[in-house]
């Protein structure tokens, strides 16, 4: 590779355009070397430099009083109370994950555990937000096996449990699943570590892993489409080792109750490239390396290719230059590597050195400040009609109907997924997978807990990108409050097509307003995030995907409320129905239809039936709830049955809303609770201008449907439970 | 009672079993690492679950060559109390202080879920707070937890009654269902023939606060805790 001259082609097979590659000719004034187009063209990548989104990512709110650090650190940061802090971001692993899904899955959590720990925190939770092609399609069955395998082999060593998520399956993901990795820590607010480099002289130290030849190029790759021969790429995901990460953890959580730290990043996209860069660049400073005291794997390597290389599971740090032998000693024992492998200056420059020549030369303020920004074309999908529900066929009765969708892959039980993820490590797990619409897990010593959930429905975001993307910061907030949390923050993960073309760039454009009206109204901030665009195969786009990812905090842990039925039980709905079909899963598994307008969320009515419902739960009046969202309330009160082994006996709904309408209709800011006293709900929402109507009551072993149809909650059972297992555990054909 | 939890590197239940003991016992237990070798003053050594040196060559099998394993195989024959969960029970059977193996899941795939255990024996100070034949639920999390034995070993483990739970129904019964992870003849946990070391598979120290979803494995330490004070 070194014998390659360095030209256009060169820099047009690295990524970069001929307009960027000019830009790197007039920063350098002369042509670069090998290793100092590896650098341009991996920070201006897609995947580092943000180049596409940035124009849009600035319209989201980032700020709110409990916010300490919005996006541009590592991970967001808010204050939780008792002066401690959640640190927390989602990142994607999607390109990695269809070339080798173990692998690209495990370091997509090593990675985001990372950005988490970097900054001071313990990590305490990890969730994952993941959407799969057709389960009919002959490589679903082997990506969704190693994803599970990976997130599970990964999370499950470090010893993070894995507390939540979500999985859709869909065919425009067929040739590009999705993982996106959410890790959620906490640090005390005033021991919180940064990246800005600082300090003239003070010594550049690289610890953990030793560097290989893994990843070359991998933030290039998932900047780019798959073509016909994506398995080629499989040299570009790199292998993730979780025993060296836990090591990893302890090491710098010990290092961090020191002060020797000055400033902290791991090595991820873009490997050395990036975390030198961005420190130096950050702190105004320069930096200088000399790759010879880099910790090598293999012998032979060129600056190229350490500076490029995403091998897992190393940090950069900056250190107080008297506490370089207290450092050295924790990582000793540890049986980590640490080498001092450079220092900060005051040149404004990198300057990397490899076998006593100059490799890598560059102004850091040009490659930041001038890295390419495009305002790219958009074009508006056309809005889809809004369905007349009353004119949909519906041959099937409520029973087959709601037998049918709680058994079809997007809504059936994800035991068999949730059984392969260490969820109780830590002993803190309040509310475990399947057991709340959000995961409740405690802080170690205290009262209070955190609320966590991801959220999104590609579906709706493909017929309607603004309506979508307000609707998955609503779902995530409302999946909080019905835990009985109040909700603090988000974290945001934009999986899009390719932004080249203007109608996703449009999706993306949109997608980002109808976020950002939500985050206002709800008072839910984005404080930290990432981007995965050029998710496509053959030119086919996944559908727009903006997954959230949702935090917030129950002062009382013992407040936290299940979606458990119980028996004897008043249920009580919670939320306006007009009966929205217009992309329903109804509409999609019962009437085989992908079509109409999807449910618009009222953020006004969204944040007073929350706060509404919130303010029940603290007070101590309700036994369960569960908010009503894919597959429409009957779906929801049958998940609250199943988790509770209840039955109920449910009451026909209002004579001006078809009865499938009105059962399977996805209309949005809904809740069901369950109650000892419903006329007192009722009365209470009734004084907070919410809507509330009582759906039955509980009890016994069968759910015994208004048009004369019963179920066993059995029944019920082996239909949600039967898919995962059938198809997984089916033998190989 | 002054109990010992062992740190090898990829241990990573350590915490959940100090909370344990803590809460049982009013102590915080020591934290000794895999390198130290003195034992003096400890009346309980645990070994507690993770992944140490991340089961990769085989789970536990490194860890049983740890400096500190020598002082725990003394400290054994001397009579001291070890307990060991997951991976510590893994340790146990890697270093010959408890007999048999931990084979890969039946299914070969990680679980983790509650499991139901049936008391085997009540007359140990690890069960004495539960009553023979009692079932109790407790969280398991291991992809290799599968017991094996020879069957000379299981009938003499069988004979000599150091069986100490079994995997069961939540009303008692030894069946195929409820043996989630292939064990031999539904094995949890085996005693050492003293009863003093206990090994077993899934994690009562994780089910201590009814916060959690019950307090099923505080008994445990509770029988262990006042035994050891006493």
């Amino acid at each position: 590779m070194s014998a390659r001259p360095v030209n256009q082609a060169l820099a047009q097979e690295f990524g970069l355009s001929g307009e960027e590659y000019a830009k790197v000719l007039a920063i350098m004034g002369r042509t670069p070397t090998l290793t100092e187009l590896g650098v341009f063209s991996v920070m201006w990548s897609e995947h580092c430099s943000y180049k596409s989104s940035r124009v849009w990512l600035k319209q989201l709110p980032t700020k709110a009083p409990w916010v300490i650090h919005g996006p541009g650190e590592n991970a967001g940061v808010v204050d939780i109370g008792d002066g401690l802090a959640a640190i927390f971001k989602m990142e994607s692993h999607n390109h990695p994950s269809f070339i080798e899904p173990y692998q690209g899955a495990a370091t997509g959590v090593g990675g985001i555990l990372r950005d988490v720990f970097t900054m001071g925190a313990r990590p305490i939770a990890n969730l994952n937000a993941l959407r799969f092609g057709r389960p009919e399609n002959p490589h679903t069955k082997r990506i969704v096996d190693g994803v599970v395998r990976g997130i599970g082999g990964y999370g499950n060593c470090v010893g993070v449990p894995t507390v939540g998520g979500e999985i859709d399956f869909h065919s425009a993901y067929d040739g590009n699943p999705l993982v996106n990795a959410m890790t959620v820590g906490i640090a005390p607010t005033d021991r919180i570590f940064l990246s800005a480099a600082a300090g003239v002289g003070n010594p550049v130290v690289y610890v953990g892993s030793k560097t290989g030849r893994d990843g070359i190029h991998g933030a290039t790759m998932a900047s780019a489409e798959f073509g016909a021969n994506s398995e080629e790429k499989r040299p570009t995901v790199q292998v993730g080792d979780p025993f060296t990460e836990k090591l990893l953890i302890e090491a710098c959580l010990e290092l961090m109750a020191t002060d020797a730290i000055v400033a902290i990043q791991d090595m991820g996209a873009a490997g050395l490239t990036s975390s030198s860069v961005e420190m130096a660049g950050k702190g105004g400073v320069g930096i200088e390396l000399d790759l010879d005291a880099v910790p090598q794997r293999e012998t032979g390597m060129t600056a190229y290719e350490m500076m490029l290389s995403e091998s897992q599971e190393r940090m950069l740090i900056v250190l107080r230059p008297d506490r370089a032998e207290q450092a050295r000693a924790i990582f000793a024992k540890w049986e980590l590597d640490f080498a001092v492998i450079g220092r900060i200056t005051d040149t404004g420059r990198i300057v990397v050195r490899h076998q006593g020549t100059v490799e890598a030369d560059i102004a850091l303020a040009p490659l930041a400040d001038e890295a390419p920004l495009y305002t790219r074309p958009t074009a508006e999908t056309a809005k889809q009609p809004i369905l007349n529900a009353a004119r949909l066929d519906n041959r099937h009765g409520l029973a087959d109907a709601l037998l049918m969708l709680v058994g079809c892959p997007d809504l059936c039980s994800r035991a068999w997924v949730w059984d392969q993820y260490d969820s109780t490590i830590g002993g803190q797990t309040v509310k475990r997978p399947g057991a709340a619409d959000a995961a409740v897990v405690r802080i170690e010593g205290l009262d209070r807990a955190l609320a966590l959930t991801t959220d999104c429905t590609p579906r709706y975001c493909a017929a309607d990108a603004e309506a979508g993307g307000a609707q998955a910061v609503a779902e995530a907030w409302r999946n909080l409050t019905a835990v009985g949390a109040r909700p603090l923050a988000i974290t945001d993960n934009m999986n899009f097509g390719n932004p080249e073309k203007p109608e996703v760039m449009g999706q993306f454009a949109a997608a980002i307003r109808g976020m950002s009206q939500a985050c206002r109204v709800l008072d839910f901030p984005v404080v930290s995030g990432n981007v995965s665009l050029y998710n496509e195969t053959e030119g086919r786009p996944i559908l727009p995907t903006p997954a959230i990812g949702g935090l917030g905090v129950l002062e009382e842990a013992a407040r936290a409320v299940g979606l458990a039925l119980g028996p004897w039980l008043d249920l009580v709905l919670i939320g306006e129905t007009k009966g929205w079909l217009g992309q329903s899963l109804w509409l999609r598994e019962i009437a085989g239809k992908e079509e109409g307008a999807p449910p618009p969320v009222d953020l006004a009515a969204e944040r007073r039936n929350g706060d509404f419902v919130r303010g029940q739960i603290e007070a101590g009046r309700v036994r369960a709830c569960h908010d009503v969202s894919d597959g429409g309330l009957l779906v929801a009160v049958a998940e609250m049955a199943m988790a509770g082994g209840t039955g109920a006996r449910l009451s026909a709904g209002p004579r001006d809303v078809p009865g499938h309408a009105f059962w399977f209709g996805e209309d949005q800011g809904r809740y069901v609770l369950a109650v000892t006293d419903s006329a007192a709900t009722i009365a209470a929402a009734e004084a907070a201008g919410v809507p509330a109507i009582r759906l039955g009551y509980s009890g016994g072993e069968d759910l015994t449907l208004p048009d004369g149809g019963t179920i066993s909650v059995k029944a019920l059972r082996d239909a949600h439970e039967r898919f995962f297992p059938a198809w997984m555990d089916a033998p190989s054909g | 009672m002054n109990a010992a939890i062992v740190l090898f590197p990829g241990i990573n239940r350590e915490r959940d079993m100090a909370i344990a003991l803590e809460q049982s016992s009013g102590h915080k237990p020591r934290m000794l690492w895999h390198t130290e070798t003195d034992l003096s003053g400890i009346d309980l050594v645990v070994l507690p679950g993770g992944f140490s040196y991340g089961d990769y060559l085989r789970c536990g099998a490194m860890a049983a060559q740890s400096p500190v394993m020598g002082a725990v195989r003394d400290f054994v024959a001397r009579g001291g109390y070890v307990l060991g969960v997951c991976n510590g029970f893994q340790i146990l059977t890697e270093a010959g202080i408890l007999p048999g193996a931990l084979l890969r899941n039946a299914a070969l795939r990680f679980l983790s879920r509650d499991c139901h255990l049936r008391v085997e024996r009540a007359d140990t100070v690890y069960a004495s707070r539960y009553r023979r034949g009692e079932v109790f639920r407790a969280p398991m999390a291991h992809g290799d937890g599968n017991y094996f034995a020879d069957d000379a070993t299981l009938d003499r483990l069988e004979g000599e009654k150091l069986i100490a739970f079994r995997y069961a129904t939540p009303a008692g019964e030894i069946t195929e269902a409820a043996n989630h992870n292939g064990s031999a003849r539904n094995i949890a946990g085996i005693y050492s023939p003293n009863l003093r070391v206990l090994g077993l598979m899934p994690h009562p120290e994780d089910l201590i606060d009814p916060l959690m979803g019950g307090t099923d494995g505080k008994p445990l330490f509770d029988g262990l805790c006042s035994a050891l004070a006493a």
